[in-house]
């Protein structure tokens, strides 16, 4: 039957079972996709939010500059502070801390690194030849996770750390904006690190093979690249940049 | 897979053992027709509130110094008037036509997501019904629907009502920006073969430009309340102008999305309107390439705009210039629409039906609209008439008598496809001209009352200010108003409830939702059809109506050679499993996951009204019972 051709050969084009796509890629792709696109105009708020209200705090402590604690002087250097008139017990420190930073961002970098090589690995499953490439997948996936984890301590210790020398979200608008952009970039980390640990999850349970697990890694590699892309506009803007 | 079932006699009887009625079964759907007609369903509900609202607004200011309702409670009523008609009714009824349309006209069997779906709906319920409770209560917010901050400050309105809204809007974002995912990639990738995107219905064109629209620019807003949640629940000073804050940020975060969101109001009707013109014409859609790139521009330049809803902070001369010409530039896609649908019906076999009247007077009543809209995109202009009812007249006619007549129309116009039912053509007379009358005499008479320094936002008026007898008759449009909404809800459940007779085709139109049975099997399309160009029933029924139009290219016609069948009116009406057609499990998943996502959102309201350690463990139970759902959903197979 002529009409049966139509619904058999839409319905299965690859013998194995799947729907008919115009595109034939996979929808979930297109929906990170967009996703992705939805989060961009996230960031880009809270980036901008951060960008106009930078130099807009009425007391410190401050990112880059050495402040006062009882009056508003604000210095590039404690001496200029002091010379100003600020008692030596009242001088802060800048508040952002480059070099663990740059640690951290290394960390995460790095995490993308792993997570390629772990796609890699699951993509080259059952290829003559790729044995190890595949049994390295887990080891990399394990690793992605745990560089996402490590980022993650490095974030709880910077924040605690701040909050010693005097800064919290409520203090000024730096530490508004600052924290809530941050913690929103330090939220989707930690959503990723709970995809790729379940993932992992399934991987030791049933193993990773096959079309469709190496989509289920593939779409959480597009997830994490996005969010270490984010880290670094957040780390050029907000760290780097004076 | 279907090749041993034998061919279904024409018009059968849908087969009711489907297990599809029943509480559980809509607790549980997850068919795009019947999320569909939930949105439908909802938001027609929520229609009833928003305008007893306007209703009671309205009989405050019949006349001067009214006492209906005091300066607290009118602050609640206009607030959630507007709260409630854009985000609980023209938006929902909208997405209820994306949902039943957008993969019949494309040639689908569901969208992307089917779970997925079904999610967003629940989230829309339950974030509608948690925005909406309040009102009964008194606690209702009160600071308009565009909450400006630093006006929403905990210092400025204190007490829960605007928590709610907060919240509120928040959870309705979700649903939104999760419908608008599923979209997305159902228009991109569930397309029928041969359905390019230049042979897309107008609907499906101008929701796909609504569904981006929608993904870029809720985050904006989902930003802004973000910091002002914080800002009311964790002391942060986003807001706060003491320590610094800019008191536009708000206002350029909000209009960022507010002003995409005007299109993203209008788009679908505008989609809507292009598929009942060319049906009612007989002829095919005038200009379809520019009617496809005036909305892509309609789209991209909505975000160019948003500033002209600050005209009167005083921006300085260089950004007013910008923002008033980009506004300005908007007209030209717009009018360029407009142009088409008359063209469309020019020379036309025309056909007055119901859903025509609304779509001609959509075309119309738009156009004032549009017009004064161009008035105030001149910033000195501007100036005399912001916050005035002059700006209140423009947006009625922009978003009642532009969306919700056309959307009424597509109503009327697609009842039959949803029901297999028809709506009485004569109750709808009655439904549109009290309708039609009504509006304009309540919103026509704001042009002046507006021009005459009457401000917006303001409980009640003095008498011999020249506004007495606008006021008044402007209440009267409302009574005609309420009672076209009568006839309609009467006309609606008496249909609802009527006889079955409706065919697949009832107005004799020409996209591929008309070639499947009213209403339509669960799978949609026995088979996936071959398109093989923008009009694929009239190719076969009413080939003189698509002479002119430029048909299959040869790739596709050898397609459909190839298989010996060329795209029919289909009449199959056994089930899915007869026909061997995989169909997603039905599922309660996503009710849970958004039952919880909307009680860890309630949750916050605590550290206002409870202590904080209730709070953090309603917060801590909430998100695990959220994790929970979501990881029970996506680890249950689809189908």
């Amino acid at each position: 039957m002529a009409t049966a051709a139509i619904a058999e050969s839409s319905a299965a084009p690859h013998g194995e079972h799947t729907h008919y796509t115009t595109t034939g890629l996979e929808n979930r792709k297109i929906a990170m996709w967009t996703l992705i696109g939805s989060e961009c105009m996230i960031f880009a708020s809270l980036i901008s939010t951060y960008l106009v209200y930078k130099g807009r705090s009425k007391v410190g402590p401050w990112p880059h500059d050495w402040g006062c604690k009882t009056s508003a002087i604000v210095g590039k250097t404690a001496a200029a502070v002091q010379a100003a008139g600020c008692a030596a017990a009242d001088v802060m420190k800048p508040v952002l801390d480059i070099p663990i930073t740059s640690q951290s961002t290394f960390v995460l970098l790095m995490s993308s690194l792993a997570m390629v090589l772990a796609l890699e690995g699951v993509e080259n499953h059952g290829k003559p030849g790729y044995d190890r490439w595949y049994k390295g997948s887990r080891f990399w996936l394990a690793m992605t996770a745990l560089m996402g984890a490590a980022f993650l301590g490095y974030q709880a210790y910077e924040f605690t750390s701040f909050v010693h020398e005097g800064l919290t979200i409520r203090t000024n608008l730096f530490g508004s904006s600052f924290f809530t952009l941050t913690g929103f970039h330090g939220t989707h980390v930690a959503v990723g690190v709970l995809w790729l640990v379940s993932l992992l999850a399934i991987d030791m349970k049933r193993g990773l093979k096959g079309a469709t697990d190496v989509l289920l890694v593939d779409i959480a590699a597009l997830y994490w690249h996005f969010v270490d892309v984010v880290w670094i506009a957040i780390f050029t803007l907000i760290y780097l940049i004076q | 897979m279907a090749s041993s079932a034998a061919p279904a006699p024409a018009f059968a009887a849908a087969p009711a053992a489907t297990g599809q009625s029943g509480l559980w079964s809509w607790l549980t759907t997850v068919d795009h027709k019947r999320i569909g007609m939930l949105y439908l369903w909802t938001s027609l509900a929520f229609l009833f509130v928003g305008g007893t609202e306007a209703f009671i607004l309205r009989l405050q200011l019949a006349h001067p110094n009214g006492q209906v309702v005091s300066a607290e409670v009118y602050n609640q009523l206009f607030t959630m008037h507007g709260t409630t008609m854009i985000f609980l009714v023209v938006m929902p009824l909208s997405a209820a036509f994306f949902n039943f349309l957008i993969p019949l006209q494309i040639g689908a069997r569901d969208v992307a997501f089917p779970r997925l779906n079904a999610f967003s709906y629940w989230v829309y319920l339950f974030g509608g019904i948690f925005i909406t409770l309040p009102v009964f209560f008194n606690v209702a917010p009160d600071a308009g629907w565009f909450g400006y901050a630093p006006l929403t400050t905990n210092q400025f309105s204190p007490g829960i009502h605007i928590d709610f809204w907060v919240l509120g809007l928040q959870i309705l974002g979700v649903s939104s920006l999760a419908a608008a995912v599923n979209f997305i990639t159902t228009i991109i990738h569930m397309r029928a073969p041969g359905m390019s995107m230049a042979r897309m219905p107008m609907f499906t064109w101008m929701s796909f430009v609504v569904q981006f629209m929608l993904v870029l620019a809720f985050p904006a807003i989902t930003i802004a309340l973000f910091f002002l949640q914080f800002d009311r629940f964790f002391g942060t000073q986003f807001y706060e102008l003491a320590a610094g804050a800019d008191p536009l940020l708000w206002q350029h975060l909000f209009w960022i999305f507010g002003h995409p969101e005007v299109y993203i109001l209008v788009l679908p009707t505008f989609g809507l309107v292009s598929e009942i013109t060319p049906t009612f014409s007989e002829k095919p859609l005038f200009g379809y390439n520019v009617m496809v790139f005036s909305g892509i521009l309609i789209g991209f330049l909505g975000f160019g705009v948003w500033a002209h809803h600050m005209f009167a902070v005083g921006m300085g001369a260089t950004a007013d210039t910008i923002f008033g010409i980009g506004t300005m530039l908007i007209g030209i896609p717009t009018g360029i629409k407009i142009f088409n649908w008359i063209a469309t019906m020019w020379g036309g076999n025309l056909r007055f039906t119901v859903a025509m009247k609304f779509a001609i007077a959509f075309v119309a009543l738009f156009l004032i609209g549009g017009v004064s809209g161009v008035m105030h995109a001149s910033p000195p202009t501007d100036l005399q008439q912001t916050d005035t009812y002059f700006i209140v007249a423009h947006f009625h006619y922009v978003l009642f008598g532009g969306s919700v007549m056309g959307i009424m129309g597509g109503i009327y116009h697609y009842f039959p496809k949803m029901t297999g039912r028809f709506l009485s053509e004569k109750l709808g007379n009655w439904h549109f001209w009290m309708f039609f009358i009504g509006m304009n005499l309540t919103f026509f008479p704001m042009h002046f009352s507006g021009m005459l320094g009457m401000p917006r936002r303001v409980y009640t008026y003095d008498a011999g200010q020249g506004w007495d007898t606008f006021n008044l008759i402007s209440t009267i449009g409302v009574v005609f108003q309420g009672i076209g909404l009568f006839v309609f809800a009467y006309n609606f459940l008496k249909s609802w409830k009527g006889e079955k007779n409706a065919p697949g085709d009832p107005w004799s139109a020409g996209t591929l939702e008309w070639s499947i049975p009213s209403p339509p099997p669960e799978y949609n399309f026995a088979q996936l059809p071959i398109v093989t160009s923008r009009y694929p029933l009239w190719d076969i029924k009413h080939p003189e109506r698509t002479a002119e139009l430029r048909h299959s290219d040869p790739d596709t016609a050898v397609v459909a050679e190839a298989h010996g069948v060329p795209m029919l009116e289909q009449t199959e009406t056994r089930t899915a499993k007869a026909l061997g057609i995989p169909m997603p499990f039905p599922t309660i998943k996503p009710l849970f996951a958004a039952l919880f996502m909307v009680m860890l959102f309630a949750s916050l309201i605590f550290l206002h009204t409870a202590s904080l350690q209730v709070a953090v463990v309603s917060m801590i139970g909430t998100t695990l019972l959220f994790i929970g759902a979501v990881y029970s959903w996506l680890t249950s197979p689809l189908e």
